[in-house]
């Protein structure tokens, strides 16, 4: 999950911009460091060479440089900064060969929903996509809020329950990744990693159609058992119903998922403290 | 026996014996040990007749002197609690390699929420409000603070706070939403506990205590300096004392409102922040950060200052570019309140939104910067002792200007695409938290030590404390970064990723070698109380200072200067110690001695405190006849102290003039000891 070993023209642009950036500031803040021990050694009390110089308290010329150097990192850093936000906006389209695909994420409590609605297929704690191909995320949750992340292919964007966020991304090589929610949702957050297995375009829709050959099938009611906390061990795969359910979900047709179940001792609130969740 | 029942939820709410962790041995040892160790020590107290003292010195005590080292006091022992959950989240996150560890998702998420509330709240607000109390008034030349009364009750709600977030160890449960309680998880739909509630009702009540801080000590600047005491002339730590609580006073109500909606979204079903009927979490998220993001500023503002005066002082060198020190203190005070977006770059805000907030949160960096250079040239040309606070302000320039870097780098949004919410990001905030914030506060606690008690810290206990820390800093918090490079995220109770597990193991050893720092700090402390005569501080001016706390004597009577200080230029003392040189000294040939008035000492604060503390409790737990109570009760206090006659007692002349001979004899023969030798 190396940043620094992008698969994806998102990721390789993302950890470009973040190490150039910290070369920038290296040129500056190593020497001072240097600097900074430096003086400190030098000017130490027992040192009868250094030349005492309590008058020197104002300089205008260090004053400028002083104010000029920071200024200008903060110059060149703020146009990288202003560059790279509109090139590697999330939402910007990122070009692929093929035909883009269309992937609709939900995180739930606690495990990723990935929708295919072209397709009619949809998986869960696996994401499946051809190499070199387009991949339009669209994102939401179905309770609290997480965030979607594939380290090497670059942007994370939040998942919140009544809202859509956007994200485009590519994967350029085939093979094994693995991705992460990035935002704490709860007792069953570290389960919420999941496989992405970049395959070649050629075998994509050979897996589609295995896929939908599914004996599952994803639709409101077993979308509602999925929602319900717990943790996914499996990798199950389902037929889609309906390819408008993520729509359902993202405009709170299908409510926002119920939380923790309430161990209710005769009818009184629940007591705070230690349910055996 | 619904009857029974009822009468029982109308007593005790929602309290009842499942509150207490019987199945969970760690919080039930801990609290069980804590509330033996405070029970021996309140048995102490009263067995040995001390409990009149403590009433009428400490506690209800509105020196601001007092106040201050309370405040610190209470810093100290929380920051003894906010550790040992770091030790507890290091070791699990070591060993829980494809295994659960052995901290439970319940219980691992409830410890690094209450680390972040507690060092934020509990070590480092109290810390530097304790430093800015002790030091302020004194530096500016006078005899309190602007509300003395007030100051006492700010400081007991703070520990009322900290009192309810202790509470939850042992009745019910904290918070598992981290150290923010992001909506909709901390909604009352899938946080159903009473931990919440002890995260939100601890900082409402605390946050009404710092927030009298803040506005007692811009008070304080503004409208109480000694004469000739001008803007210009003030040390650059009231200059960042008056920064930091300007952005206290504006940023702590968003903070209570914030809470206050959360609050009644929990307990009265509105949707502020709900999934449902129209709520919105992003608001959440926009109020909380434009309260956190100015938040890290009052941390970082004053310590900045102690770094300024420690600098200066050991270098023996007035502030190189004290003029350019205002300016950036003061910028800093104004842009830190427009960055607040950085914080969540990835919820997909647009691109021009992304690129300005990024932009606006790197133009910090330059007043910081300036403020770093500016410290590097008041060492040139100095001649610099490495006492301990020396220490700990070079190694928080280096280690600073680290966390600097990260910082800008992680406020560039692409970068930030990358790295929002991982374990580089941890390690970022720790880096500046504790590199600035921690490390000053440490230099300013041995620095200022001396003038509260009278005698210096150990130094060689001292120093070891300084390179266990500084060392440990690097092992525990550098391989954060490397994990967070690697793609590791935050709060993660355990994890499957080979990769990340050494570094996890090297940060544990790093907590080790912290944890050797903080108690040689603790081992500092006992050898120094125990040498205390040897290292009496007589002087009042122990190391050679410039500003006025040290031309009075340590500790300081209780009325600070006999006569109000007359300053004529920058670095008051320093510029008298010059003058008495000259006149070695003579009697002193000012004007008479006169009756010196001071505010009576008054229970406001902690009766105030006790009723907050019974409302917190019964808020929490909805017992709703108590609520009452404990609300007519801090009412009923304040009124009783506002309805008083007499609010001040006179110190007469003669006794003034005493204690001032005193402290004048002592100095004489301090130098002519030194003329005869």
């Amino acid at each position: 999950m190396n940043l620094l070993d992008p698969q994806g023209p998102v990721a390789a642009a993302n950890s470009t911009i973040l190490v150039d950036s910290v070369f920038i500031m290296l040129t500056i803040v190593v020497p001072t460091i240097i600097a900074i021990l430096a003086f400190a050694f030098w000017f130490r009390a027992s040192n009868p060479r250094a030349h005492y110089q309590p008058g020197f308290v104002y300089s205008g010329r260090v004053e400028m440089v002083v104010w000029a150097i920071p200024a200008l990192t903060v110059i060149l850093l703020g146009g990288v900064a202003w560059i790279g936000s509109h090139q590697l906006d999330p939402a910007a389209p990122v070009p692929g060969t093929g035909s883009p695909v269309r992937i609709q994420a939900v995180s739930l409590d606690w495990k990723w929903l990935f929708i295919y609605p072209d397709q009619r297929i949809a998986t869960v704690n696996t994401l499946t996509v051809p190499a070199g191909a387009e991949l339009n995320f669209q994102l939401t949750s179905s309770s609290v809020m997480n965030v979607f992340f594939i380290p090497q292919l670059g942007s994370m964007i939040y998942t919140m329950n009544g809202m859509v966020t956007r994200l485009n991304l590519r994967a350029d090589n085939e093979g094994k990744l693995q991705g992460l929610s990035a935002h704490f949702s709860g007792d069953g957050f570290p389960e919420m990693m999941f496989d992405v297995n970049v395959i070649s375009p050629l075998a994509f829709p050979d897996w589609v159609a295995t896929t939908a050959k599914s004996d599952a099938v994803l639709n409101e009611d077993s979308y509602k058992k999925l929602m319900q906390q717990g943790v996914e061990r499996g990798r199950p795969i389902y037929r889609l119903e309906d390819p408008r359910l993520f729509d359902l979900i993202a405009t709170q047709h299908i409510p926002p998922g119920p939380g923790p179940e309430l161990i209710s001792d005769a009818g009184r609130p629940h007591s705070g403290g230690h349910d055996a969740r | 026996m619904p009857a029974g029942r009822t009468v029982e939820a109308m007593m005790l709410g929602k309290l009842d014996w499942s509150a207490i962790p019987f199945d969970q041995p760690i919080p039930l040892i801990a609290g069980a040990v804590v509330l033996v160790g405070i029970l021996a020590v309140l048995i102490w107290v009263v067995v040995k007749g001390h409990l009149p003292y403590l009433w009428h010195e400490w506690i209800t005590s509105v020196d601001h002197k007092r106040i201050g080292v309370m405040y610190i006091l209470l810093a100290s022992v929380m920051l003894l609690r906010g550790g040992s959950d770091a030790i507890m989240m290091r070791i699990q996150q070591a060993i829980a390699y494809q295994s659960q560890g052995y901290l439970p998702p319940e219980h691992y998420n409830q410890i690094f929420s209450a680390h972040g509330t507690i060092m934020i709240f509990f070590v480092a607000m109290p810390f530097v409000i304790g430093l800015m109390n002790l030091v302020v008034p004194l530096q500016l030349g006078v005899r309190d603070v602007a509300f003395p009364t007030l100051n006492s009750v700010g400081f007991w709600l703070t520990s009322t706070g900290a009192l309810l977030v202790n509470v939850s160890l042992v009745v019910g449960e904290f918070a598992r939403t981290g150290w923010l309680a992001f909506p909709p998880l901390s909604g009352l739909t899938y946080s159903p506990g009473v931990g919440v509630d002890y995260y939100a009702w601890s900082l409402q009540i605390s946050g009404v205590g710092t927030l009298v801080a803040g506005i007692n000590l811009v008070t304080t600047v503004l409208k109480l300096r000694t004469k000739g005491m001008n803007y210009l002339r003030m040390p650059m730590f009231c200059w960042t004392t008056l920064a930091s609580n300007l952005l206290i006073v504006a940023a702590f109500p968003i903070l209570t409102a914030t809470l206050a909606m959360l609050l009644l979204d929990r307990y009265l079903g509105f949707h502020f922040f709900t999934n449902e009927a129209g709520g919105n979490v992003m608001m959440f998220m926009n109020l909380i950060w434009a309260w956190g993001h100015p938040e890290v500023y009052i941390l970082v503002l004053p310590a900045f200052g102690i770094y300024s005066e420690v600098v200066s002082t050991f270098s023996g060198k007035p502030l190189f570019g004290y003029r350019s020190m205002v300016l950036a203190t003061m910028a800093i005070c104004v842009i830190s309140f427009m960055v607040w977006l950085h914080h969540f770059f990835t919820m997909g805000a647009g691109p021009d939104v992304n690129a300005i907030f990024g932009i606006a949160s790197m133009i910090i960096a330059v007043p910081t910067g300036v403020k770093i250079y500016n410290w590097l040239f008041t060492m040139y040309g100095g001649r610099i002792r490495f006492a301990t606070p020396m220490l700990w302000s070079v190694g928080f320039m280096v280690t600073f200007i680290i966390g600097g870097l990260t910082g800008v780098l992680v406020a560039v949004p692409p970068a930030d695409f990358m790295l929002h919410n991982s374990m580089f990001l941890v390690a970022h905030f720790h880096n500046v938290i504790i590199g600035g914030v921690l490390f000053g506060a440490f230099a300013g606690f041995e620095y200022w030590f001396p003038k509260a008690f009278g005698f210096r810290l150990d130094e060689r206990w001292g120093k070891v404390a300084f390179w266990f820390t500084f060392i440990g800093f690097y092992v525990t918090f550098m391989p954060l970064y490397v994990v967070g490079m690697l793609g590791m995220t935050r709060r993660l109770q355990h994890y499957d990723v080979a990769a990340w597990r050494p570094w996890m193991m090297v940060a544990a050893i790093g907590m080790l070698l912290l944890s050797i720092g903080v108690l040689a700090q603790v081992m500092q402390l006992v050898v120094s109380i125990r040498n205390r005569e040897a290292l009496r501080d007589r002087t009042g001016d122990p190391w050679d200072g410039r500003s006025l706390e040290w031309a009075t004597s340590s500790p300081p009577p209780v009325f600070n200067f006999a006569f109000p200080p007359d300053v004529r230029g920058e670095d008051a003392y320093w510029a008298l110690k010059w003058h008495a040189k000259v006149q070695q000294l003579e009697d002193h040939p000012g004007p008479e001695y006169q009756d010196i008035e001071m505010p009576r000492n008054s229970p406001t604060g902690f009766v105030c405190a006790f009723f907050a503390t019974v409302m917190g409790f019964a808020l929490i737990w909805h017992i709703w006849w108590m609520v009452i109570l404990g609300g007519l009760g801090a009412f009923a206090t304040f009124v009783v102290f506002a309805w008083r006659d007499h609010d001040e007692y006179v110190i007469p002349a003669a006794e003034v003039e005493r204690i001032d001979r005193i402290n004048i004899e002592e100095r004489r023969s301090l130098v002519s000891m030194a003329g005869a030798a």
